[in-house]
């Protein structure tokens, strides 16, 4: 995702990438980066909490709008409201993606 | 603070992540400067969730992803702006699409995009924004050649100045 933000910026359309893995977002150069310590699956928040929705919107905005040089982080100090062994279990798929199943025969 | 990157990815995935660098070939700053008033600008939203119209859109093709696991549907939909909750479908094989049914917000704010339109704070939201499915072939070849030119020329029709991405 990191990629295609830098090949829609390339085309001339600035970008703001909003992610929960903002290190990596760094490591493939997205020009502008929001970091959210969320789950996967929920980039802007719990759902129905509009208040927190709106503040990582927001906070992206103003990435975008305001960002001075390319390779700019910042990252949101908004805590996951949910325990986090619960959160881990809730966003991962109730059965293996097709590629994990995969994986995990090949290991025998 | 800084985040976590990796305090919700099980242990033996990080290392698919980590340290892995650049993507090959793109390791050079690209910038686009963000030229208007953040309250006269027209900003569109972009999803990696999978998201499809369940009533006029094909899903992404799951079928063929359990075929071959390491291939993922390429393609994109438009998503318009004004989309109800009940009318958005999630084809996504590698998260828990509850919440995003639930509230499609939390990973497409669309209607809380209008809302900061109608404050003022952003000048203009998209007509259609954008729905990409997240899992995709290693080479991104058809993401490169193909959907991310189309997602640009998609966006500058609309006359977007900026965009916000958010990755599932």
């Amino acid at each position: 995702m990191p990629v295609l933000a830098r090949w829609i910026e390339a085309a001339g359309i600035p970008t703001v990438t909003v992610t929960m893995m903002p290190a990596v977002a760094e490591e493939r150069r997205a020009p502008r980066i929001v970091g959210v310590e969320f789950p996967f699956g929920h980039a802007f928040g719990m759902p129905h909490d509009a208040a927190m929705q709106r503040r990582v919107l927001e906070q992206a905005l103003r990435v975008l709008a305001g960002a001075g040089s390319f390779g700019t982080r910042v990252d949101l100090d908004l805590e996951w409201p949910v325990p986090l062994r619960e959160a881990y279990r809730a966003w991962q798929p109730k059965e293996p993606s097709p590629i994990v199943k995969k994986l995990l025969e090949s290991r025998g | 603070m800084i985040v976590d990157s990796y305090r919700f990815l099980p242990r033996s995935f990080r290392p698919f992540y980590e340290g892995r660098g650049p993507f090959p070939g793109e390791a050079d700053p690209v910038w686009a400067p963000f030229e208007k008033r953040l309250a006269s600008a027209k900003i569109a939203l972009l999803t990696s969730a999978g998201f499809h119209l369940k009533s006029s859109q094909a899903a992404f093709d799951l079928e063929r992803e359990r075929a071959r696991p390491e291939w993922g549907d390429p393609s994109w939909r438009a998503i318009p702006s004004g989309t109800k909750p009940g009318k958005i479908g999630v084809a996504h094989l590698h998260i828990n699409d509850e919440d995003l049914l639930a509230d499609p917000e939390i990973a497409l704010p669309a209607r809380l995009l209008q809302q900061l339109v109608e404050e003022g704070v952003a000048g203009a939201a998209a007509e259609k924004h954008v729905a990409v499915m997240g899992y995709q072939d290693r080479s991104l070849k058809d993401w490169r050649e193909t959907t991310a030119p189309q997602i640009a020329a998609f966006l500058r029709q609309q006359g977007v100045d900026g965009l916000v991405l958010a990755p599932a």
